[in-house]
This record gives C-alpha cells, sequence and structure tokens, in this order.
C-alpha cells in the first residue's frame, strides 16, 4: 500500500470524493425540487462549451474550457426557458430539444475541427480520465509534507477542492431559504424571499459543481453523482439534514469502492487490466441506490397518492 | 453534391443510409409524439443510455460463441433486453418508492451508461474482436452500413409502424386522458407498457444510425416541432412523421455530400432547424404570429381608448394613439376629431355605458362576462336586447 498508493492511487481517489460530494450536495435540492435532470442536461451542453473554447483559444487549458462550458450551461438554461416560455411547452421536453441540440453541435464542431493532435474528443468528455490523474512526484506518504513534491499534485485536485468549498459554502449560507423554498414555495415567497433568484442560483452552483466535475472525472459520474446519493438518501430518512449527511456518505462510499472495484477487481478475478474507473463509480452509486430502494427505512412513498 | 445526394445520386453506402434514416425518423417521430403527449419525453433518454451495456454483453456473448461480434441483429437483441430491464427498473422506482419519475431517469441512465462504459473498458482490455464498432454505437455510424444492416432498420421501423397503426387510438387517449382512458376500461398500464416498448424498438433500431446519445432527438424534437402547427392528435402524429423523415433524410443527405460531418449530429441539427423555423412562423402557436396578434390588440385598444376621450372631449397626447386614429380618418393631424371619429366616438361611448348597464344586470352575467373594454356588444346582444339597454340609459336622464 505505501508509497505506491500515494502515487497512483490517492490523487485520483481524493479527485473522485471531492467530486462525487460536490455533486451530490446541490443533488439533493434538485431532487426534492424535480430538477433532478439538470445536471444530466447541463453535463451533455458542457460538451460544446469545451469545444468552442478550445476553437476560440486553440490550446487545452482549463481555465477558457471551464469558462466554455459555463457559458453553455447558461446558455442552456436560457435556452430552456426560453423555449418553454414561447412555445409553451412542457419542461421536460424543451430541455430534450435543448440539450441534444447542443450536444449534437458539438460533436459536429468537434469533428470538423482539427483536435487530431490533442486529448479532446467524445469518449474522453464522457468518461473522463480519472486514472491518469497521478501524481508523479508523490513517492510516500512522506510527500504530503514536502513543499516541492506538492507542487506537483495534480491541478484538478485543489479546484476539485475549492468548487467542493464552494458549493457547501453557498449551501451553508443559504441554508435555511433553500430548505424552505423547496418544500413549500408559496410559503418562502410571502416571506419575502426571492425564490426565483435562490432557484437560478441553485442551477448555477449545480453546474460550476457539474462543469469542475466534468473536467475532471467525465460526465458519467456528474450525472450519477447529481441523482444517485441523494436519491439513496431519500430512502433512508424524512429530515433534510440527515439526507444531506446520508449523500454524502453514499457520494464518498461510491467514489472509494467505484475506484478500488475499478482497479482491483478484474485482478481479483484474474483479468488484466483496469476498468473505466468513471463507470464503476456510477455503477456502485446504482447499486447503492438498488439497496436503499429494496431496504431504506423511509423508501416508501408516505400518505401521497399513488401517480403523484 | 449537396443536390447529388438529395436525388441519392452518390452512390451505393449513401442511397443506403439516406433511405434508412429516413424510414428511422418516421417511426421515431409518430412514437415520439405518444410520448410527448404523456408528458413523459425524457423517458426515451434513460432508455436510449440503457442500451449500452446490452450491446456490450451481446458483444461479449457472441466473441464467446465464437461469431462475430459485430452482428448488429446480435448487438440490437443484446440492446432491446437491457432496454427493457432499464425500463422496467425505472417503473419500479416510480411505483414503489418516493422518488419522482425525473429521478427514476436520471438514476437509470446514468447507473445503465456508467456500467455500459465498464463492459466497453472490459472489451477493449480483452483486445478481442474490432471493438472499434461498438464506441460506434455511442454516436452513431453510418460509414460501414451493410445491407443486411439497412435490412434490420427497415424492418424494425415498419414493424414499430404497423404497430402503431394498429394501436393509435387507444395510445391517443392514454396520452391525452390517462383517468378517463381508465374510466372507459382500457388497460392504461398495459398501453403505457406498448407505448414504452415501441419507444425502446425504436431506440435500439435508431442505434446504428445516430447513436444512443442523439436518437433522443429523434423522439423530441419532431412531435414538439409537429405540436406548434396543429391542434389535432392524429394530424400531430402524422406531422411529426413526416417532420422528423425530412429531417432525418436531410441530414443524412448533408452529411454524405461532405467529409467530417457525422451523420447523427447532422440529422439532429436539421431537426432543431425545423423546430426553431416552428417556433418562429407556425400559425397561432408560433412566436411571430403572437407578435402579431399582441401588435393588433395593442392597435385595437389604443383606437378604443382615443375614441372614448375624444367623445369626452379629452385631447389625446399618446402619440402612437393619434397616428392610429388619424390613418383611419378619424383625427385630423391637429388632433380634431373628423365627422367620422365623432360618429365612432359616441358610438364608442354609448356602447360603454350600454355595458354598463349590461354588467349591473344580474340576469345577463353570462354576456357581462365577455366583457373586455374592447368587445362590439353587438356580438353578444341580439337588437332587441340592445334596445331595451337603451331604454334604460335614457329614461334616468328624463328623470332628471
Amino acid at each position: 500500500m505505501g508509497s505506491e498508493f500515494v502515487t497512483l492511487s490517492l490523487t485520483p481517489l481524493l479527485i473522485g470524493i471531492f467530486a462525487a460530494v460536490a455533486c451530490a450536495l446541490p443533488g439533493n435540492f434538485l431532487l426534492l425540487r424535480k430538477q433532478a435532470l439538470i445536471g444530466d442536461a447541463i453535463s451533455h451542453v458542457a460538451l460544446p462549451g469545451i469545444v468552442v473554447a478550445f476553437l476560440l483559444t486553440g490550446a487545452i487549458s482549463t481555465w477558457p474550457m471551464m469558462l466554455g462550458a459555463a457559458g453553455a450551461a447558461v446558455v442552456a438554461v436560457v435556452m430552456i426557458e426560453g423555449i418553454r416560455r414561447l412555445g409553451r411547452i412542457e419542461p421536460g421536453a424543451a430541455m430534450g430539444v435543448v440539450f441534444t441540440t447542443l450536444f449534437a453541435a458539438g460533436v459536429l464542431l468537434l469533428e470538423q475541427s482539427d483536435t487530431s493532435s490533442v486529448h479532446l474528443d467524445v469518449e474522453h468528455a464522457l468518461y473522463g480520465n480519472l486514472e491518469s490523474l497521478i501524481w508523479l512526484d508523490g513517492t510516500g506518504w512522506g510527500s504530503l509534507l514536502d513543499p516541492e513534491a506538492l507542487a506537483y499534485l495534480p491541478v484538478e485536485l485543489p479546484r476539485m477542492a475549492a468548487t467542493l468549498v464552494v458549493v457547501a459554502g453557498f449551501i451553508a449560507l443559504f441554508w435555511r431559504p433553500l430548505k424552505i423554498s423547496t418544500f413549500d414555495e408559496g410559503f418562502a415567497r410571502t416571506m419575502g424571499m426571492r425564490t426565483d433568484l435562490l432557484g437560478l442560483a441553485l442551477v448555477i452552483t449545480a453546474a460550476i459543481a457539474a462543469v469542475a466535475a466534468f473536467d475532471a472525472v467525465g460526465s458519467i459520474i456528474v450525472i450519477a453523482m447529481f441523482i444517485c446519493p441523494p436519491a439513496a438518501a431519500r430512502m433512508m430518512t424524512n429530515r433534510l439534514e440527515v439526507q444531506i449527511a446520508w449523500s454524502v456518505v453514499f457520494a464518498t462510499l461510491s467514489a472509494i469502492i467505484g475506484y478500488v472495484f475499478a482497479g482491483y477487481g478484474p485482478i481479483w478475478i484474474g483479468m488484466g487490466d483496469a476498468v473505466s474507473a468513471a463507470g464503476m463509480i456510477a455503477t456502485v452509486s446504482g447499486l447503492i441506490l438498488a439497496i436503499t430502494a429494496l431496504v431504506g427505512p423511509c423508501r416508501a412513498r408516505a400518505g401521497a397518492p399513488s401517480g403523484v | 453534391m449537396l443536390i447529388d445526394a438529395l436525388f441519392l445520386q452518390l452512390g451505393y453506402n449513401a442511397t443506403l443510409v439516406a433511405i434508412g434514416a429516413a424510414l428511422l425518423g418516421a417511426a421515431s417521430g409518430i412514437t415520439g409524439t405518444f410520448l410527448f403527449l404523456r408528458k413523459r419525453a425524457l423517458v426515451s433518454d434513460a432508455v436510449s443510455h440503457a442500451t449500452l451495456p446490452g450491446v456490450c454483453v451481446a458483444f461479449l456473448v457472441l466473441v464467446a460463441l465464437g461469431g462475430d461480434g459485430r452482428n448488429l441483429a446480435g448487438l440490437l437483441i443484446g440492446s432491446a433486453v437491457s432496454a427493457g430491464i432499464g425500463l422496467w427498473c425505472m417503473n419500479w422506482l416510480t411505483r414503489n418508492t418516493r422518488l419522482a419519475e425525473d429521478a427514476a431517469i436520471g438514476a437509470v441512465l446514468s447507473v445503465f451508461f456508467g456500467f455500459g462504459v465498464v463492459l466497453l473498458t472490459v472489451i477493449q482490455t480483452l483486445g478481442v474482436g474490432r471493438q472499434a464498432g461498438l464506441e460506434g454505437f455511442l454516436l452513431g455510424s453510418t460509414a460501414g452500413m451493410l445491407y443486411s444492416d439497412a435490412l434490420v432498420i427497415a424492418a424494425g421501423g415498419a414493424a414499430v409502424l404497423f404497430l402503431i397503426l394498429l394501436t393509435r387510438r387507444p395510445m391517443t387517449m392514454v396520452a391525452f386522458d390517462p383517468e378517463y382512458a381508465a374510466a372507459r376500461g382500457l388497460p392504461v398500464d398495459k398501453v403505457d407498457m406498448l407505448m414504452m416498448g415501441l419507444v425502446m424498438a425504436v431506440t435500439v433500431v435508431g442505434l446504428k444510425v445516430v447513436g444512443l446519445i442523439l436518437i433522443v432527438a429523434l423522439l423530441i424534437i419532431p412531435p414538439v416541432t409537429a405540436r406548434f402547427w396543429t391542434e389535432r392528435a392524429d394530424q400531430v402524429v402524422i406531422l411529426a412523421g413526416v417532420l422528423g423523415a425530412v429531417a432525418a433524410y436531410l441530414g443524412a443527405a448533408i452529411s454524405a455530400s461532405a467529409p467530417n460531418l457525422p451523420t447523427g449530429p447532422i440529422i439532429v441539427l436539421m431537426s432543431f432547424a425545423l423546430f426553431a423555423l416552428s417556433l418562429l412562423v407556425a400559425p397561432n402557436r408560433g412566436v411571430l404570429a403572437a407578435v402579431l396578434r399582441h401588435q393588433k390588440f395593442q392597435r385595437r385598444v389604443h383606437i378604443r381608448q382615443g375614441l372614448l376621450a375624444l367623445a369626452q372631449d379629452q385631447t389625446i397626447y399618446e402619440p402612437l394613439t393619434l397616428r392610429l386614429l388619424s390613418k383611419r380618418g378619424l383625427v385630423r393631424a391637429d388632433g380634431v376629431a373628423t365627422k367620422a371619429g365623432r360618429a365612432r366616438a359616441a358610438k364608442a361611448l354609448r356602447d360603454e355605458h350600454r355595458w354598463d348597464i349590461l354588467r349591473r344586470d344580474q340576469a345577463q352575467e353570462a354576456a357581462a362576462a365577455l366583457y373586455d373594454g374592447l368587445r362590439e356588444i353587438e356580438t353578444v346582444l341580439t337588437p332587441d336586447q340592445i334596445a331595451e339597454i337603451d331604454r334604460k340609459i335614457s329614461t334616468p336622464k328624463e328623470a332628471c
């Protein structure tokens, strides 16, 4: 375990955990507000944003791409709202129209532009490259105290940690209004809260988490973590505080178990190479959801008539 | 080049792809309409993503049996099975747990897709077969389409269309009003299941052409587009089929006409172009129509208010009102009413009094509810009734 673990597994594991938790936190509110598929839409539209940023700057650099993805997310939200209002179309269909179109545009741009020289393709955007975020200078646990080695940490790690802080900070800061407006929007409005602005802020926070995680670990984890840990947590409790705590636990568990399974699982069953960590983390989160859906104490829909 | 492509002059493969795509577009547009009217459009997203593990498992099984891993029919059967499992999971989650449908969709699509990616990497590391073909299912690849592939697609599309032709009535009814359909004794659950089965079939058939990420677009965009043009369900269905076929045909032709134009994305963008066009220019529901309607309404309000102002000898300052009135010859350039203008103004004021009386009359509540400040009273009441109201107007005046 010692030094090899620090070099090869510590940073991807931490990045995976941070990404999972950063997505799961806003996911709790999105789930309760019946906006769970926002994460799906955002992670699809990030592709054209990243491609456009690449075409404009001509290089794979982080900030332009993050800005491009965030810009695309905003464009998508505006388009969905616009189509929904102008065309009087139900939100689900409007979302479907927008994110497929933008994703198609992204794929087309990618095919049209000369990206053969750089590592930018659709598969990469979907699966991420969690396994490759290794820390070559981390030669052992001692490196954690060595400033020189720390300087060569993969940039994704501090960035993902910062994203997690931003997301957690937003939720802590707006805890009360978020909670009230999520459960009873009308009441929140009569108390003078700007629920529309709050809803937008939540979506933007989710977009920040999605874009940062997308860059580091690919879109599968993003979509899975927005939904599966909060949904599993929902089966465990009726209290929002407890639900969020559970979702963090589930997200962390998915990241750790998924990463370990992807890295070591094939070796255990006698196969050669590792499988996709991103896919495995999503799979594990699904298994957790399946278990809670079968045995979770609060899995049933209490009091509500069927079909609601 | 594009002209050649549109008239199927670009060779055997391009022709095959264009015809196959058009059939697929028609089938998915028609199927998607029921989903859209049922307000479950995004279910297709879960179904399409859930096909990936099935494709991979089918590939592994085919290779293990010593066959060619790229046998399209085999892969499609695998994808149908896993899409069916995904659909079942989604229904189970929605029905037996507290999760709403959108959360169930998201959970199924992300988990199945994630698992599919795991299997894809397994296939890669096994190094068997030519797995390059499998990645093509993500975004579709028509470059190497074989005659047998086209045949599978055509047969699948035709079967879907035939099934819909048989079951269109119950499906329309369930899509519109499930409670009413249940009250009429229709097995809503079974019809829903059929609907989902058809969506699954279209998705599976479309995997090869547009890929599993973008097939959703073919199921959602044409119905949404068709909805702009008509209020009748049967017409929406047919129109969605036509729009889907046109978009897919055009897309396939354009993508064949130049290099680096992947078929799937081009088809989606063509559908979106049709959608955007409809959003703008469709009669009634389109944006342009709404703007025109608003302007017409605005003009009527201005003229009416202007006439009332004239009748009460008030000066009009609002330039738009003045312009509208003078264009109709009701006022002169200096804002003084012409003879025709005075007549119309007096009539407007009198109508306003008539409405006043009418709205105070309890017996005429239904007619009074139609008052919106613009409606001509003649369109609501008969001449006799108006004459009656006029008597009420004049009596009090004579009294004082």
